[in-house]
């Protein structure tokens, strides 16, 4: 893990070199990733992984497959607690009110409703397109119609896929293709607005057209949320974050300034992934 | 490739036919060079000797240098589209368009020293040349020792350069009052004077070049500043 420079105002973490105040790498922290490790019964899969996420900012996690950055996010929602023998260790850390996110003591429903989460297969519920995105506002107690009506839509519509779907929204999700069900399961963890979106791998299986749609939407979130991002594609992750982490074998190799990630990286294992030299 | 100083080691792409590019792209460049550093020291031994054709073969020379500069851009430009580099690759193949263009420049100097050698011949010499040739020698090292900084990613070597165009500038400016004295002295030696004094100002603008290759080359290497050696080597 590589020394960042990291000054500290209250919340305000100033990541990468002489970041002006009011720049894009001042930012507060949303989320403070210290010291995690994660085993999957006796394997470990992360191993002391410290890390800031920047509120209203995208940090895009890059690195091989296997590496761990599914494991990583899946923590942030208690995923893991669906399997016994799963154990964590260190602390994930919820700005403003400071709830660790891991210990036993947290009930995993906190993080489940504050936190949204796209996977990185399509997995819409077996019921019809409206319901899915309704689910999560039901789960909060929404039951006006009109309401769940007017977020269904506006959801469906930043998730690039309204236009698709708006004349048969009671048709079940199955019947979408891949690539509309992966927008669906977008529009599903945007409804009821979480305060940050964990996003694996949300593109892969979109075409280029649908793929810049949900980049300009991501861009156009961070506005309000704070967003993190798993991308095997480097352009990508160029483009639409500020942000980035490099893991390797469970372990966060490099963290800093998207742009100086790409243009000098300091660690030889962070350019050697991303120009291809890999392996 | 090889590497020097404190950039990150540099190991073989996944797929072998981009470094093939890359490695094509930095020969191009390599051989545009070698061109450009005859072309200079041509037109410098067609002012010192006299010599007609030596400066014909320097302004002729001056299209195979274009068919170059433009071979370079666009093989860089479809590499940038098909391979989208990053980090240690962008930054070659991003400064393999801007020293091209140095080199270009550079090349055009040289033309413009030889066609005004074309000129000055037709005339009897002025007096023994000696602070040009000086000056020019000291250019066409520039140019050398920034090729074979290129060649070997050298930014020590680069750095070592760049601390020379101040030299350079010295030897025009005395050179600049040398001519001028000779003006006023004898004013129908004026346009000879002239000729040698935009001899000279070309000298002075290769060695900017080479100055700007030199900064690049430490880009290539370090990833900092594009345009200028970083404030702490600052003479
Ligand atoms: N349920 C599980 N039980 C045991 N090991 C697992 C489990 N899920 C993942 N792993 C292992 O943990 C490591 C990290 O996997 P993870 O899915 O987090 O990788 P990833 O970085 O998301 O890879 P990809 O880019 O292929 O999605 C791998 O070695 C994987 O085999
Ligand atoms: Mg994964």
């Amino acid at each position: 893990m590589t020394a960042m420079d990291k000054a500290r105002d209250g919340y305000t973490v100033t990541l990468g070199r002489a970041a002006d105040p009011g720049s894009e790498f001042a930012a507060r922290v949303k989320v403070e990733v210290e010291g995690l490790s994660f085993w999957y019964g006796g394997k470990q899969a992360l191993f002391d992984v410290t890390m800031p996420i920047a509120e209203r900012r995208v940090t895009a996690l890059i690195g091989p497959s296997g590496c761990g950055k599914s494991t990583f996010l899946r923590c942030f929602n208690r995923m893991h607690d669906l399997y016994p023998g799963n154990r964590y260790a260190g602390r994930i850390v919820l700005h403003p009110d400071g709830i660790d996110i891991v210990s036993p003591k947290t009930d995993p429903m906190i993080p489940r409703l504050r936190i949204g989460m796209v996977f990185q297969k399509p997995n819409p519920f077996p019921k019809s397109i409206y319901e899915n995105v309704a689910a999560g506002l039901r789960i909060r107690g929404i039951r006006d119609r009109a309401l769940l009506d007017e977020q269904v839509e506006k959801s469906l519509r930043r998730a690039a896929l309204w236009d698709e779907v708006k004349d048969r929204l009671d048709a079940s999700a199955y019947d979408l293709s891949g690539g509309q069900q992966q927008r669906l399961c977008i529009a599903r963890a945007l409804a009821p607005e979480p305060e940050i979106l964990l996003l694996d791998e949300p593109t892969s299986a979109l075409d280029p057209i649908a793929t810049a749609h949900i980049e300009e939407l991501i861009d156009e979130l961070r506005a309000e949320y704070t967003i993190v991002i798993v991308t095997h594609n480097m352009q990508q992750a160029a483009r639409i974050s500020q942000f980035t982490g490099f893991f390797h074998l469970g372990r966060l190799v490099e963290f800093g300034p998207t742009q100086q990630l790409f243009t000098r990286p300091r660690e030889t294992m962070t350019q050697d992934y991303i120009t291809g030299r890999f392996g | 490739m090889p590497e020097s100083g404190e950039g990150l080691p540099i190991r073989k792409h996944t797929v072998r036919s981009f470094d093939e590019e890359l490695e094509h792209l930095t020969r191009q460049i390599v051989h545009m060079g070698a061109l450009v550093e005859r072309q200079v020291a041509e037109a410098i031994r067609a002012l010192v000797e006299r010599d007609g054709d030596t400066a014909a073969r320097v302004v002729q020379q001056d299209d195979e240098v274009d068919e170059l500069e433009e071979a370079i851009d666009q093989e860089a430009i479809r590499i940038l589209a098909t391979r989208q580099p990053m980090a240690i690759d962008l930054r070659m193949v991003a400064m393999a368009l801007k020293i091209s263009n140095d080199l270009e420049r550079t090349s055009d100097y040289a033309v413009n020293i030889a066609r005004r050698v074309q000129r000055l011949i037709e005339q009897p010499p002025l007096k023994p040349l000696v602070t040009i040739p000086r000056m020019a020698e000291l250019v066409q090292l520039m140019i050398k020792d920034v090729l074979d900084a290129y060649v070997r990613r050298d930014a020590e070597r680069a750095l070592d350069v760049w601390r020379r165009d101040e030299e350079v500038d010295q030897y025009y400016n005395s050179l600049f009052r040398e001519l001028l004295t000779y003006i006023l002295e004898d004013p129908r030696r004026t346009s000879m004077c002239i000729d040698l004094l935009f001899i000279a100002k070309n000298l002075e603008r290769i060695g900017d070049h080479a100055t700007n290759i030199a900064e690049k080359i430490r880009y290539i290497v370090h990833g900092d500043l594009i345009n200028r050696m970083s404030r702490d080597v600052k003479k």
